[in-house]
């Protein structure tokens, strides 16, 4: 699977297990707008570590925080690589 | 029982918030209603009901932070002691909170109790709509002011101050050239956020009160339109804030988080935000009060800070955690948490573990396990023994996990009767089994993110789980 593709496979199951409507994904969703909170996100960044192997966050902490879904997704692809 | 110590014309909130600054320039703005300070000079939010409420140890249970500020300033000195319900008291605790702290009035911004506290007799609604008379304050007291912070069976623990500790770290006071507008992420019935709306009130400010009902984003445009100067948060809360697209919609002079572990990442990226305010992180906690600020813009805090310096607070570094005496810690429990709020020395052992690197100490997590979520603190022990009771787990061990979004996070070491059941398939299927009995007894955030079946734990020679401290 694309580093795209487990993202927002993971977006989907965190939602579905915490029981939250995820909104339509699309690149300029702003994050805090997904219908996720700051848990789900934890859980989703915790899981994409276990999964592709790179905490983005921890790596390179003078990248911005991430605002939209485009950037978290980017965030993972620039790690990837 | 409550303090009995009557005497007349003590201080009280509203004597200090009155003389901190003009009244009719400050208000508390809520998300959905506000009140100029102004207007509680000749009326009040009770319905003109105070005088019930004299003498009474009161619950004060309502849905929104604006009434219960009001509450917190008409009743201070008045009532003998105010129980302070957080938003998220799960209902079965109520009766034992009502008992231990001997309520028999209860206040809430409902037509109804929020809460159903047994054998409460008197009932008094408080609303944001100011109605005139019922404003005699005369204090008689210094109340007592019941925190509620969470304990080790998931019972409360009730932390016992008074308008004295809870201010004992704010200074200044007087009126600015330019008055602060104070708002914080916290909610302002726990200490956080306590502190937060006393700097306010006894700073000659006004102040933002955030909602739940409300988004991140929304928090910060209302804050922005207010002219927020002055903002407080945990860690988490500013990550959350830094991924609004409006955390531009405020410019504070000063930001402030605490609460938390500070990491240096979070701090950078606050100091990249807003280049122009002061940015402080605190140690407090309900028990301790405020310990330090420290304002270099670096994670931890200057070994220096450690050790008598006389003044009105003292730490101490013992078996690795910070250790606090200070006239802002809390008196007491009341009722019965299993421990001391004070040891022999009068110090309030914090259980925050700290590790010196060079001439600075550094928080490396916390003692016994206990996991902070996000501002919210688990104590692996009530997580455990939900997964223990699950028939094919002989044991487990809850311990933490970081995280940059919310510091740290839960995650399970599950022991299986069979370690076949591990292997042959089975274990996705127990995972789920089990998370969702977590889910259905626990909150959120207690909730395991993460179940690694593992052949075994390690028990000491007394027969306890081993934990890693931190």
């Amino acid at each position: 699977m694309s580093v795209k593709g487990s993202v927002i496979a993971q977006f989907e199951q965190v939602a579905r297990e915490q029981k939250k409507t995820l909104v339509p994904l699309s690149d300029d969703l702003v994050l805090l707008d997904s219908g996720l909170d700051s848990l789900c996100l934890a859980i989703i960044v915790a899981r994409l570590e276990d999964a592709l192997g790179v905490d983005p966050f921890d790596a390179d902490a003078d990248a911005a925080f991430p605002v939209t879904v485009g950037d978290f997704i980017r965030l993972y692809e620039d790690a990837a690589h | 029982m409550p303090p009995t110590d009557r005497t007349t014309d003590r201080t009280s909130l509203w004597s200090c918030l009155s003389g901190a600054g003009p009244l009719s320039e400050r208000a508390l703005w809520g998300a959905e209603a506000s009140v100029s300070l102004g207007d509680l000079v000749d009326g009040g939010s009770l319905g003109g009901r105070l005088e019930e409420l004299r003498d009474r140890s009161v619950l004060i249970a309502t849905r929104d932070q604006l009434t219960a500020a009001l509450a917190l300033i008409e009743l201070d000195g008045v009532a003998s002691r105010l129980v302070l319900c957080p938003p998220d008291l799960p209902a079965e605790h109520v009766p034992y909170v009502a008992a231990t702290a001997a309520v028999d009035a209860q206040v809430s911004d409902r037509p109804t109790p929020e809460l159903d506290a047994p054998g409460v007799g008197t009932f008094v609604t408080c609303s944001p709509k100011i109605a005139p008379g019922g404003c005699d304050r005369s204090a008689a007291y210094a109340t007592e002011w019941i925190l509620l912070t969470s304990g080790t069976t998931g019972r409360p623990k009730m932390v016992v101050h008074t308008l004295a500790s809870l201010s004992g770290a704010i200074t200044g006071g007087g009126t600015p050239a330019t008055p602060a507008v104070w708002t914080t992420f916290y909610d302002i019935r726990r200490y956080g956020g306590l502190q937060i709306f006393l700097r306010a009130l006894l700073g000659g400010g006004s102040m933002v009160l955030s909602s739940a009902r409300e988004s991140t984003g929304d928090f910060l445009i209302r804050a922005g339109a207010h002219g927020v100067t002055h903002i407080s948060g945990t860690p988490s809360h500013w990550r959350r804030a830094l991924m609004s697209p409006s955390a531009h919609q405020i410019a504070p002079r000063y930001v402030r988080l605490s609460g938390e572990i500070a990491d240096q990442a979070i701090l950078d990226h606050l100091r990249a935000c807003y280049p122009d305010a002061r940015i402080a992180h605190a140690f407090a906690s309900t028990e301790a009060g405020v310990a330090f600020e420290v304002g270099d813009g670096r994670a931890g805090f200057p070994a220096s800070l450690i050790g008598p310096h006389g003044g009105d607070i003292e730490l101490k570094v013992e078996n690795g955690s910070l250790r606090i005496r200070s006239t802002r810690t809390a008196a007491g429990y009341l009722g019965d948490p299993g421990e001391a709020l004070l040891d022999a020395d009068g110090f309030v052992d914090t259980a925050d573990m700290l590790e010196r690197r060079g001439d600075r100490y550094y928080f490396v997590g916390r003692r016994g396990g206990i996991i902070n979520v996000g501002g919210l603190k688990v104590h692996p022990e009530e997580v455990e023994a939900v997964i223990n009771g699950h028939p094919r787990v002989r044991m487990s061990l809850v311990r933490t996990r970081k995280s940059p979004i919310t510091g740290a996070l839960v995650v399970a070491d599950v022991v299986l009767n069979a370690e076949a059941d591990a292997a042959n398939g089975r274990a996705v299927e127990l995972e789920q089994e089990i998370m969702r009995r977590c889910r259905e007894t626990l909150p959120r955030h207690k909730v395991p993110a993460a179940i690694n079946f593992v052949p075994g734990l390690t028990v000491n020679a007394t027969g306890k789980l081993v934990r890693r401290d931190a």
